[in-house]
């Protein structure tokens, strides 16, 4: 039974159609796999018993033909999407132990489409950081390691619990989110695919808001198609938040053929960075032969913004931050700390400085300073208009070229703690995936090969808002052209 | 409206403020905060209503519980359109939402969603009558649309405060008006206005003592002619005369600041009814920095063409076309006018009365409008102050009022009678017909009756008429008295003078 858990959702939909094995032995595969992994802290909260429960109820649809399209599937859920009557963390202690009464637009939409959630994955406090180091339930360690080497690597953030369990073949599928890159940079250094779609193709409601603007609901698979499969049931739109596109859903994964002919594939020439891993520059080229391959043409284009991007990014996100975290203030849920005899004001300073790790205080402070008066004009208001030049840049890029070719980060996996001392290093992390974000354009990570220490490289493809198709489609060409990476050692067993 | 409007507009002395060292001219800007009238908040489907338990019309949203999203209520939109349309305001087609940012406890987001930069609605005027007649126009700024706040209830613990979030989330419209304000009393008048205005247009219930109305009141002194000095915003003032209060206390002060050799400082005060004078809140040092941005899970709010002109066609008569209408439709007196035309529903209540009335006798409404319009402003309004009521819970309906003008009109009851009849319908809201049948209030027009009651006073005073035969005419009276009398005070004193003057020949 343990190959259950090696199975594509593609695979594991096959298999319980035709009664091969049954919801709850692929669940419980998975559970099963999910306790001897506890040595990489995937979970904040584990929910193995509502996951059998789901299981067994998901058999008895699949026997009244009742099932939906991801019945049985077992999958994982970032601990930023609230779940109804299952605490709720954003890996957080200021949180303390909220459960919320209402469940996330997304995971309902996951739920309503019969998939078996194991649990609450483990990210970077309220998805700030780049290395699932910031959280409050502790560090991930990334089931990847260099070759010969019993280092614990970081699995990527924020959304490395997602990465790291789908890499560990302990679900299926993951959700995850991406402000800068959340998505795109663990499913890379974890050798997973990751798609974060156009801003506003999946609801918000019910997400734990880190920058309203930016944040992105979207999905990790070990295949392009089992990307495509999820986000089906993940996207579409919500009456709920003000800011989600009202467009049909295509049936993406129906439509991947892998045939790029009559396509044009850009290469950003302004994406080759300096201190680029040589390796990394060559797969990028191996990755646009690849795509000539599957038939596109291949050209060169110009994003002349994007060294403006980062500091945009860092600027923008940390402002909406420093407003959206100002409800954690002990008042109505959450931790509450007092100090004796103490007011108003005391008790939001005590509580906030107990509830927010380092990462967090500094966002909001970096946040807090770039809207004061006499500074907004400065930075904020002069990183919305860079920010506009940025969506400016793709869009004339598009006019010359229907989807992008990037690197997703500009090296593998690093060693837990490598880089904590700096966080300026640590957000170099998001260099190649910030600029698509603040665009709000669909994006996702493939695996394309590994460096010279054998750790997983992704490639990125960015398209044209809505064009997750082609994103999906390009995607799949290049999969099915680049070598397979052998799954991690399961040394943690 | 108290007093009498004179014909031509005529210049009323200038309202100073006389220091030592010579005059002041005192400049007020008002910004109104008025509750929309709406089932559901601004940005959440919970209950707008008035009371309820504390926290029992409370949303997630208004709860700023985590992953929670706003969405913005249309009626809103609809609501503060209308109103600047009202106004004479410019609608702006394209606005926007922002965060304006502070901490406190009944803030729950910590954060509430404004229109900072881009309002919805922008500059627009407002005509003001003062008591003496003298008309000014008052400009409007801009109207924006916000959140209200949840309340924080210090008294009933200790230690702790109490938080309430029923308000929270409720819309505002603050309507905000230049430094055209000049006198107290001119902002009372302002007030006064754009109430009746709000209440025509029913866009919000003008409520001042539940808060649904209430103004900041910007106040700074100058020489005649002299720039504007520096000012001084007195927060959250929740009636017209402490409005009024509070900016004759808050000129004096600055007069007398400057004129003992200092300077006004630019702060936040607060108005105290008990003590008639302002205090400090906080100095312009101490102000919050709201660290306004964009409101990122919102989108800019674009109105189309239909939009705006649905709400202008959905705009009622507003007050100030009501008054003139009554003055020459009707032929009203313009204070009549002003009266009738002060308050919707005092002006709805007399349009009933009027087609009522209008119906009953069988007469155009402008021939019934005057004896309507004066038995409304004069018996109904005393009886209401008598009785501490307002119109919407007045005894007696419109019908019921027309059907008593209709009475007098036909003679079926006097003047005196009638006054008698609106007594009994105001204890026991029976109809004036009803009453006056039941308990005999009819004025007798029985000429049969009546020719024998004059024929028994007459053989019963026989000296009398005897004297009144030989000359003595100031008797008639006497005769008339005593068969008034014998009636029970209900002949028709018209019909008994005839009949008199038949029999005594």
């Amino acid at each position: 039974m343990s190959d259950l858990t090696a199975l594509s959702v593609a695979e594991m939909r096959e298999g319980l159609a035709a009664r091969a094995f049954s919801a709850a032995e692929l669940v419980s595969a998975h559970v099963a796999a999910a306790e001897a992994a506890r040595p990489l802290n995937l979970f904040i909260t584990e929910t193995f018993d509502r996951a059998m429960d789901a299981a067994r109820a998901a058999d008895a649809a699949l026997a009244a033909g009742t099932a939906g399209p991801l019945s049985g599937i077992p999958i994982g859920i970032k601990d930023l999407f609230a779940t109804k009557g299952v605490r709720t963390t954003a890996a957080s202690r200021i949180l303390g132990d909220f459960t919320p009464p209402y469940e996330s637009t997304v995971t309902a939409k996951l739920q309503a489409a019969g998939a078996v959630s194991l649990g609450k994955l483990n990210l970077d406090e309220f998805a700030m950081g780049s290395s699932n180091e910031t959280s409050a339930f502790g560090p991930v360690v990334s089931p990847v390691r260099a070759q010969g080497s019993e280092a614990p690597l970081v699995p990527g953030g924020s959304s490395g619990g997602s990465a790291a369990a789908v890499a560990a073949r302990v679900v299926a599928a993951a959700t995850g989110t991406d402000t800068g890159g959340s998505i795109r940079q663990p499913a890379a250094f974890c050798g997973v695919a990751g798609i974060k779609p156009t801003y506003g193709r999946c609801s918000r409601w019910g997400i734990i808001a880190f920058a309203s603007s930016l944040d992105q609901a979207g999905v990790f698979a070990r295949s392009v198609r089992d990307c495509a499969l999820l986000l089906e049931a993940m996207a579409g739109f919500d009456p709920r938040d003000s800011t989600s596109i009202d467009a049909p859903v295509p049936r993406w994964a129906q439509q991947l053929s892998g045939d790029l002919r009559g396509r044009r594939v850009g290469i950003p020439r302004e994406y080759r960075v300096e201190g680029m891993d040589p390796g990394l520059e060559a797969l990028w080229e191996q990755g646009a032969a690849w795509l000539r391959d599957a038939g596109a043409e291949i050209v060169e284009v110009s994003l002349p913004h994007t060294a403006q991007a980062l500091p945009t990014y860092y600027i923008l996100a940390p402002a909406e931050a420093s407003s959206n975290l100002a409800r954690y203030d002990g008042v109505r849920y959450g931790l509450r700390v007092v100090p004796e005899g103490g007011g108003l004001a005391d008790m939001y300073e005590a509580t906030r400085a107990a509830g927010f790790g380092a990462e967090v205080r500094r966002r909001i402070m970096i946040g807090t300073y770039v809207l004061s008066a006499g500074y907004y004009d400065a930075y904020y208001r002069k990183a919305q208009k860079v920010r506009a030049l940025i969506a400016r840049d793709f869009a004339e890029a598009f006019a010359a070229c229907d989807v992008l070719l990037t690197p997703t980060a500009p090296t593998g996996a690093f060693p837990l703690g490598a880089r904590n001392a700096d966080p300026i290093a640590m957000y170099l992390n998001d260099v190649f995936t910030v600029p698509s974000s603040l665009a709000g354009l669909p994006a996702m990570s493939v695996p394309a090969g590994a460096d010279s220490a054998g750790l997983p490289l992704g490639l990125q493809l960015i398209g044209r808002p809505l064009d997750e198709g082609l994103v999906l489609d390009a995607a799949y060409a290049l999969e099915a052209r680049a070598p397979k990476l052998p799954a991690p050692a399961s040394w943690w067993r | 409206m108290a007093a009498r409007r004179s014909q031509k507009p005529v210049m009323a002395p200038p309202y100073l403020v006389n220091g030592e060292t010579g005059p002041f001219e005192v400049v007020i800007g008002l910004e109104v905060h008025a509750q929309v009238i709406s089932k559901s908040k601004l940005f959440s489907g919970a209950s707008t209503a008035f009371g309820g338990a504390p926290n029992t019309r409370v949303s997630l949203v208004d709860a700023a519980m985590p992953g929670m999203l706003p969405v913005l209520n249309g009626e809103c939109v609809r609501q503060a359109v209308r109103t600047g349309l009202a106004l004479g305001c410019t609608i702006n087609r394209r606005s926007r939402f922002d965060r304006k940012n502070y901490f406190y406890a009944d803030l729950p987001a910590g954060y509430q969603i404004s229109q900072y930069e881009a309002p919805i609605v922008g500059e627009g005027a407002v005509e003001i009558e003062l008591e003496d007649g003298t008309r000014k126009a008052v400009g409007i700024e801009r109207i924006h649309l916000e959140q209200d706040a949840g309340k924080s209830i210090h008294d009933l613990h200790p230690e702790l405060s109490y938080v309430d979030l029923n308000r929270a989330g409720v819309a505002l419209m603050e309507i905000v008006s230049k430094p055209d304000l000049r006198s107290p009393a001119e902002a009372g008048a302002y007030v006064t206005t754009l109430r009746a205005i709000l209440r025509a247009i029913g866009s919000c219930d003008g409520n001042m003592q539940e808060g649904s109305l209430r103004a900041d009141v910007n106040v700074s002194v100058r020489r005649p002619g002299a720039p504007f000095g520096t000012r001084c915003e007195i927060k959250n003032v929740n009636s017209i005369r402490f409005i009024q209060q509070a900016i004759a206390f808050e000129a004096r002060r600055q007069v007398d600041l400057i004129e003992a050799g200092e300077a006004v400082v630019q702060e936040t005060r607060l108005f105290d009814p008990e003590r008639g004078e302002t205090r400090p809140l906080r100095s312009k040092e101490d102000a919050h920095d709201y660290r306004y941005f964009p409101e990122p899970d919102l989108l800019p709010l674009v109105l189309d063409e239909a939009f705006i002109e649905a709400c202008r066609a959905s705009l009622p008569e507003l007050p100030h076309a009501r008054r003139r209408r009554y003055e020459t439709e009707l032929g009203l007196s313009p204070y009549v006018a002003g009266v009738l035309t002060a308050d919707i529903e005092e002006s709805l209540w007399f349009e009933l009365l009027l087609a009522e009335s209008a119906k009953r006798q069988g007469k155009p409404p402008r021939e019934v409008a005057e004896r309507a319009a004066n038995w409304m402003t004069g018996d109904l309004f005393a009886a209401l102050k008598r009785l501490d009521r307002t119109i919407a819970d007045s005894p007696v309906t419109p019908a019921q009022g027309a059907e008593l003008l209709a009475l007098l009109a036909d003679g079926t009851l006097s003047g005196p009678l009638a006054k008698q009849v609106f007594e009994i319908m105001l204890e026991t809201g029976e109809n004036p017909g009803v009453i006056a049948e039941a308990r005999g209030l009819k004025q007798v027009t029985d000429t049969a009756a009546l020719e024998a009651a004059v024929a028994a006073v007459l053989q019963a005073n026989a000296d009398k008429v005897a004297e009144y035969r030989a000359g003595k005419e100031k008797l008639f009276g006497f005769f008339v008295g005593q068969v008034m009398k014998a009636s029970g005070g209900k002949a028709s004193p018209a019909l008994v003078n005839d009949l008199l003057k038949r029999a005594l020949g």
